[in-house]
Parts: structure tokens; sequence; C-alpha cells
């Protein structure tokens, strides 16, 4: 069972309880973009068996949008961390670092 | 291999059935191979298989980290049609739909299909509408099926309740030539029949590594050392983007689990599949009695072939409601695949940026029922270098191209 922690309220709660977003920091592309760019920001995603970076919401909580850290093949949760920031923060990173101390973050 | 029939069941009972042969071999990898598939699963045996058959291309290795059919192809709920709406997907389900009659006999092996007819509820205002539109385009493209009314679907299914309340049933779609098949005797009929012309099918061997040159793929490195070849062709669904990333390429695909679930068997009850796709479940009878439930997928990316627990709530409550009947039934068991996502939910079948690499794979929810077709498809692309009019429509530049194909083949929901 997959639990989380809403980062803007403080609540723990079954996945229920939250709404997936997808996937976390991707680059905004618009008009005036190249095809490539535009494509890859609708469609192209990371898809790793392992750490991953996504965008969840409190749904039936406080309702706040925010990042979590999970791991695709186990589902354990690295942690969360708050919605106001285009990368993962060197606190997350290090929390990952720990679990999975063989894990490189991407370019 | 032997053939088998009734006169080798009683010639082999003389030696107490100790004297048959394996059903495929087992090689070891030879060093070089014209074409290389990873995955053994329905997809890539078809694409060895029609390669050998269609094309004459026999040099041919199928590289499986597991066993053969462990993956999506042995965990699905086998629901076989070909009703579509869009053109495109029309053509390769109904290829696969049509060359699915007949495999049994072209195996010498029983496949089991059974074309017992599937029934898509419509239990909105909105889903009538949209079956409508999607038989009035199977009429015009030639494939056989029809809109039914609550008393006919009655008759189709006494054991359903048509009057909700959440979920009254105002309507289907019914394609009496769809049905199911047993999907491990698909995996393993063209296993036999790849083996028999020649093919090298190698199973516990997992595909590592891709290795390229400046003018493209030259190799593969596997957990049985290096394997030498000009044309790789990757066909394994929920693993797809992990793939991907060893060739050195991205895909517009997400994995995710989808589940199943059957009864205790009980005595015949329901004789054709029945697909109620608001309520996001479906459900047919096993020849064993079990009833067999596919449910949800999961939300979120992820690799676990389990799945949430609350989909099995979910699936059941709505269930139900339209037959009462399962409310006693016991649950027997649950598993879950993973499956392979794509942008707009249609498959891919195409060459990549990397030359001499071709890839099928997003499949998703969907892609049992289009085995023998995608082989097809594939084997002529991977054959001829490009892709035929079958594969076209479905190739990786639709995402750049913005050429989507509306069709949600490999919805969240039932397929
Ligand atoms: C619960 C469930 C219900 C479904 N119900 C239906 C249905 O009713 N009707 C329908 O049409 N479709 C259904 N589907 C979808 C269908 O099962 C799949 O679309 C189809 O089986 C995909 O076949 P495949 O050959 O592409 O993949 P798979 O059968 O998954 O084969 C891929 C193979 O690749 C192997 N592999 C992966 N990585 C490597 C590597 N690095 N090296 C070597 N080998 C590797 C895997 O071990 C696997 O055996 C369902 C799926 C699920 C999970
Ligand atoms: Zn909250």
């Amino acid at each position: 069972m997959l639990t989380l922690t809403c980062p803007c309220c403080g609540v723990s709660g079954e996945e229920t309880e939250f709404a997936p977003g997808g996937e976390a920091h991707l680059k905004r592309f618009g008009p005036g973009s190249s095809d490539e760019d535009f494509r890859d920001y609708l469609f192209q995603r990371q898809n790793p068996r392992g750490v991953h970076f996504e965008r969840w919401r409190h749904a039936f909580g406080c309702g706040k949008w925010f990042h979590a850290a999970r791991c695709t093949q186990t589902l354990e949760v690295f942690g969360t961390y708050p919605g106001q920031t285009s990368t993962p923060t060197p606190d997350i990173i290090a929390a990952i670092k720990a679990r999975r101390p063989e894990w490189e973050p991407q370019a | 291999m032997g053939r088998y029939s009734a006169f080798a069941i009683a010639k082999q009972a003389f030696s107490h059935h100790k004297g048959w042969d394996r059903a495929w071999p087992s090689p070891e990898p030879k060093p070089e191979y014209d074409v290389v598939i990873v995955g053994a699963g329905g997809h890539g045996l078809a694409t060895a298989y029609y390669l050998a058959k269609n094309h004459g291309v026999r040099k041919v290795a199928v590289i499986e980290k597991g066993w053969l059919g462990g993956g999506n192809t042995g965990r699905n709920t086998t629901i076989i049609r070909s009703n579509y709406l869009q053109p495109s997907s029309m053509a390769i389900f109904e290829k696969a739909r049509s060359l699915y009659e007949d495999l049994s006999q072209e195996f010498n092996y029983n496949i089991m299909f059974s074309p017992r007819g599937v029934l898509m509820l419509a239990q909105t205002e909105h889903e009538l509408r949209a079956w409508k539109r999607t038989y009035h385009a199977n009429r015009i493209a030639g494939i056989e099926s029809e809109m039914v009314t609550p008393r006919q679907i009655k008759e189709i299914v006494p054991i359903i309740n048509l009057s909700g309340p959440r979920y009254p049933v105002l309507g289907g779609l019914w394609q009496p030539r769809g049905g199911t098949a047993r999907h491990d005797a698909v995996a393993w009929g063209y296993a036999r029949g790849a083996a028999e012309m020649g093919v090298d099918i190698i199973q516990q061997c997992e595909v590592t590594g891709v290795d390229r040159d400046a003018e493209g793929v030259t190799g593969v490195q596997t957990t049985k050392g290096a394997i030498r070849t000009k044309k790789l062709c990757i066909v394994v669904a929920g693993n797809s983007g992990v793939m991907a990333e060893r060739a050195g390429f991205r895909l517009p695909v997400e994995s995710v689990a989808l589940q199943a679930l059957v009864s205790e068997p009980i005595k015949p009850a329901m004789d054709c599949v029945v697909m109620a796709n608001t309520v996001h479940g479906y459900m047919s009878q096993s020849d064993k009695g079990e009833m067999v439930i596919g449910g949800g997928a999961d939300g979120f990316n992820n690799y676990t072939q389990r799945g949430s627990f609350h989909h099995i709530e979910e699936t059941l409550r709505a269930l139900v409601e339209t037959f009462p009947m399962i409310s006693r039934l016991k649950m027997l068991r649950q598993w879950g695949g993973v499956v392979d996502m794509t942008g707009d939910r249609s498959p891919i079948i195409g060459t990549t940026p990397v030359p001499g690499v071709f890839i099928n794979c997003g499949w998703g929810t969907g892609g049992f029922k289009a085995i023998p077709g995608s082989g097809w498809a594939t084997a002529e692309m991977v054959a001829k270098g490009t892709p035929g009019d079958l594969a076209a429509p479905f190739s990786l530049d639709r995402f750049t191209e913005g050429r989507m194909i509306d069709e949600s083949v490999a919805a969240a929901v039932a397929h």
C-alpha cells in the first residue's frame, strides 16, 4: 500500500486520499518552440524502474499540489516536498541517496 | 518436433506417454543473428513466426529474461474483438481477429479460440452515442458488429440486471465473432511454430545493453554473453522505457500496473464476454467455470505486477450492481501485469532514432487481441526495413507530427 505525507498540511494518508499528477519538473514548451520540444513536453516521459519524481495532489484533504520522490519498483516513498520548486530539493536528493547509494540524479 | 494428433496420443500410450518430445527446443545463443527480438511475449514470438513464415528470415533469436509468455501475455483476460473506431485500429485488430480463427489448425496446437461474442454495454447516453458511431464506422469497414437493445442484451446475458439504478443498461455494441482464446497457448503455439522454422528462443536471458556504432545497432549484451545483429526489435511491453534507455532513446510511454482476478468456479452462467466501460469492469467465464474479472489500472507509474488494492473494491462494487448474482461469489486469486501506456493510448510499431532498432510497444491494456496482426505487421517492417500499410499509422513520428490516433485502444479500462 502506498502511503504519502502531504508537505502542505502534514497529513499522512493512504493513496486513495491523493490524486497522481504524473512526472514532476517537466519543462514547459509552448507556441514558438520546435516540434521536438513540444512533443517532449506533451508526451515524452521518464519511465524509470526505480527512483521517480512525481506530482501529487492532496485531493481529499487540503487540495494542494506537491511533489514526491518514489521508487516505482518497491513503492517506497523517499519523501515529499513542496510544489513550489522546479528541481528536486537537496534534502530529497540526500534522502534518496541514503536509501539508494548507487543512484545518480539525471542531468 | 512431432505432430500432435489422436493417432500420436494412441501411439504414445504404448510407451506410457514417456516418449513425447519437448514442445520446443531450448538452444544456447549463437554469436550472430540476422534479427534479434527482445521479449518472448505474444508480440515478440508472433513477429519471429511471421519473419520466418512470410519473409523467409530464419536466422532469428527471441531473447526472454524470464520464461516465454510470462509477461502480460500470460496475465491478461484474453478478450478478442476488432470493433474499434479509427480505420488504422480497425485494420490491424481485424487482421488479428481473422488470423486467430485459423491459428489452431495452422500451429497444430489448440489455442482454444472461442468466438463466443463480446458485448460492450452502454450505461450512459454518451456511451450509447459513441457505440453507434463505432457501429457505423465498423459497417463501412466491413467489420461485423451490431447495436443491440436492452431486451436483446437480456437474451444474450440472462444474469444481467438492466435497470440500474446507478448504471442502467441502455444498449450495447455486440461483436458475435469476438471472444477469447487461451493466452498461454497463443504464446506456446507461436513459439512452437517459430522454433519449427529455425528460430532460436532463448529463455532466462536478459538483454542488458545495446551495442551501436556510428551506423546504428551492432548487437546486444545479454546475461548469456554478447550477440551480434544488424536488426534489433524491442518488444518488451511494460519494460519498454527501460529497454529504450539502454538503446539510447526515449519513448512517449509510461508503465503502470493493471489487475485482474478470478472467482471460485461455478456452473456455466454466462457464455459471452461482457464489458462495462463506464464502471471500469468486465467479465467472462473460463472453461474451468471461474468468473474472470478485469479492473482498473493504477494512476501512477509502477513496476509492481500487483496493483493497488482499492481498484478491486471499485471494480466489484460496480459489477455487483450489473450482475447481482456475483455478490455471493468468493474471489480466488488476483494478479497484475505492467502495461505500457502511450500518450494517445494507441500502440507504437515503428523505426526508432537508432538505425536498425525497431520497436513494438504501447499495447497497454489491450494488446492480447492484436498479437497475430501486430506480429504480421512488425515482421513486414523488420524484413523490409520500413513499415507497411498496417504498421505505418502507428509510427513513433506521430507524436512529433501531432497525428494522434484518437481511439483509447489501451485506455486504462476494459479491452
Ligand atoms: C490484467 C491484464 C488484463 C488484460 N486484458 C486484456 C484483454 O482482455 N484483451 C487484450 O487484448 N489485452 C489485454 N491485456 C493487455 C495484453 O496482455 C498485452 O497488451 C499483451 O499481452 C502484450 O504482449 P507483449 O508481447 O507486448 O508483452 P509481454 O507479454 O509482457 O512480453 C514482454 C516480454 O519481454 C520480456 N522482457 C522485458 N525486458 C526484457 C529484457 N531486458 N530482456 C529480455 N526480455 C525482456 C518480459 O519478461 C516479457 O516476457 C491485459 C493486460 C493485463 C495486465
Ligand atoms: Zn494536504
